[in-house]
């Protein structure tokens, strides 16, 4: 072990205490008498199953689209793959508004894409379930991407050349050598996915608006509540806090192991 | 059973390789050479994990160049052992013939079969976690040849183990090799290897094949500087005269012409190190070759301390390597340092004069 420079406890422990007392604040600040009352709401109740059905499907989702394309960004040699990987990205740095009203503006009635949807086949995307899957999935796709090519590229191609002198073709590889492989780095991309898409709020209130049971997840509930009646938004709070926790726990274990 | 033609010639960067060989069906060739002789180059070519500029891979009368890897039935064994980490041993060596269209339980019996002939049964249920350096290699040759490769390659199979676990290894593959019957195509750096395993030996130098032949003659009769150090051996270049051997800038080094040489043709002298004898002044009246040298470095050698010359001033460049062995007494009575002129004698009779080329 080195040691550490005395100059750099105080801002650590500053940056240590900016997370934790807020949250420890949260506990306390609940109203613990009629905790259970208030995340029992029928709307309460709703939220909290809505933003667990759209977490799951976005996972999902992340997972059929931005695995294939973390395989293509690890191991193809395309030219001008320093550009894709670079709009994957984006969606990290960019507002989540910003992000909402680019879907908006692409699915909207008289977006391109929305449009041809609504006049073909009767679809309206914005202010819809379906909507709000989509924003998640807008800014939770680069957590799996980006944890996915990681671990593609720590696992190398050692195995997968192996596998090919062994008679296996590029599918059987996929499937019998490179997903078993790098499975730790498909999991906790998963999760992080997930626990990105449960946060979500900017995307989903500019894309999918704040119906409730339809588009209403449990930020935008908490958002609304805390105009309103604090303890409920408070109560609620604590709720996605344990689940965040729940996260965190799952992915560390299995980075531990 | 199926014959090996391989000409191929691939640039990469700087480096240059255009190598030609062909292995007899059932054949093991080794092909030797320093690092950066261009040997891994040529195995992934073969492979088809790299695809050479010009030249083509013919194995059993098929033309491997358009093949894809995995229906080249071409299997490699590499320094690591590359166990899949989330199969057992046993799931290993299952996994060519699973690949390859076998049912679930004939490739687990075809796995077993392997496992036993590596003595690794005892291991089928064990991960890659769980063995050791030689056990994975035991597993990785099983699971190598349980999909009936037409042909083995070996990259250096030996070079990451431990040297204590090496000659098992090696004897074990030699047997199974055999036992298979596959024609097999090694590269290496260790000699040794080579004599075990090896039916003929090529050396590369420079990316380029300078000799070729069956193991024995190759080694005890070496055409190239290379080669003759791997052997252990001295070797001067030159063109043969009626005393022995003529080197390019005058010398004559005495010698015998065990096989009959035509007079000024290009030639070889062969003597060993143990038969050189090393002077501080040169000795009057010696009917030895006498040769002027700088000494560049004492390494131990068994019982014996082998000196290795560097060219003097003015010297001939072919003095450069030559090796003396001589007893530690001896060293001692001379006193001598690296860069220090020393005089390498050598009586004809144990020189040995051959026609270069094969």
């Amino acid at each position: 072990m080195t040691s550490v420079p005395r100059l750099l406890w105080a801002p650590a422990a500053l940056a240590w205490l900016l997370v934790a007392i807020p949250v420890a604040g949260l506990v306390v600040r609940v109203d613990w008498p009629n905790f259970l009352g208030l995340v029992t709401t029928p709307s309460a109740l709703a939220a909290l199953r809505l933003s667990l059905e759209t977490g799951l499907a976005t996972m999902v989702l992340c997972l059929v689209l931005g695995g294939p394309l973390a395989v293509v960004l690890a191991r193809s040699s395309l030219p001008g793959l320093p550009f894709v990987r670079s709009v994957v990205l984006l969606p990290l740095v960019l507002p989540p508004v910003v992000g909402g009203l680019t879907l908006l503006f692409l699915f909207g009635r008289t977006g391109p894409l929305g449009s041809f949807l609504d006049r073909e086949f009767g679809i309206t995307i914005p202010f819809s379930t379906t909507a709000v899957v989509l924003a998640q999935t807008f800014v939770a796709m680069p957590f799996l991407v980006v944890s996915l090519e990681g671990a593609l590229r720590t696992a190398g191609e050692r195995y997968e050349a192996v596998a090919a002198t062994l008679g296996a073709s590029p599918a059987t590889t996929l499937w019998r050598v490179t997903v078993p492989v790098v499975l730790p780095g498909l999991m906790s991309g998963s999760v992080l996915a997930f626990a990105r898409a449960l946060g979500e709020f900017g995307a989903t209130i500019t894309f999918a608006g704040s119906l409730e049971g339809t588009t209403r997840t449990l930020p935008l509930f908490i958002y609304l509540e805390s105009e309103s009646d604090l303890d409920g938004a408070v109560a609620m709070s604590l709720v996605l806090v344990v689940v965040a926790i729940l996260v965190i726990v799952v992915s560390r274990t299995r980075d531990l192991r | 059973m199926s014959r090996l033609e391989v000409d191929v010639a691939v640039t990469r960067g700087s480096f240059a390789l255009d190598v030609s060989v062909t292995v007899e069906s059932g054949e093991v060739v080794a092909v030797l050479g320093s690092n950066g002789a261009g040997k891994s180059t040529f195995l992934g070519a073969l492979a088809g994990l790299y695809r050479p500029d010009r030249g083509s891979v013919v194995l059993d009368g098929r033309v491997l160049d358009d093949v894809p890897v995995h229906r080249r039935r071409v299997g490699l064994l590499s320094q690591s052992a590359l166990l899949f980490p989330h199969l057992t041993a046993r799931d290993n060596v299952a996994f060519g013939p699973r690949s390859t269209g076998s049912r679930r339980r004939v490739a687990r019996e075809t796995a077993d079969r392997w496992l036993e002939m590596v003595d690794a049964t005892a291991l089928a249920d064990r991960r890659p976690s769980e063995l050791s350096g030689g056990q994975a290699q035991r597993v990785a040759i099983a699971r190598a040849l349980a999909c009936e490769p037409e042909l083995l390659l070996l990259d250096e199979p030996f070079a990451a183990l431990d040297v204590d676990v090496t000659p098992a290894i090696r004897s074990l593959l030699r047997r199974v090799v055999r036992a298979a019957g596959v024609t097999t195509l090694m590269v290496t750096h260790d000699v040794l290897d080579a004599v075990v395993l090896a039916d003929r030996l090529v050396v590369l130098d420079g990316g380029r094949v300078v000799e070729a032949g069956p193991t024995a003659d190759v080694l005890r009769r070496p055409r190239s500087a290379f080669a003759a150090r791997i052997a252990g051996l001295d070797l001067v270049p030159g063109r043969s005269c009626g005393e022995g051997l003529r080197t390019a800038e005058g010398t004559v080094i005495g010698g015998v012409h065990p096989d009959p040489v035509a007079d000024d043709e290009p030639a070889v002298a062969l003597f060993s190190p143990a038969s050189v004898s090393v002077f501080r002044d040169p000795p009057k009246g010696s009917p030895r070759t006498l040769v002027p040298v700088r000494l560049a470095a004492m390494e131990p050698h068994g019982e014996l301390v082998r000196l290795r010359a560097a060219v003097p001033d003015g010297g001939p460049g072919w003095v450069d390597g030559l090796a003396a062995d001589v007893t530690p007494a001896a060293v001692a009575d001379l006193a001598v340092e690296p860069g220090d002129e020393l005089w390498f004698a050598v009586k004809a009779a144990e020189v040995e004069v051959y026609p270069a080329g094969r």
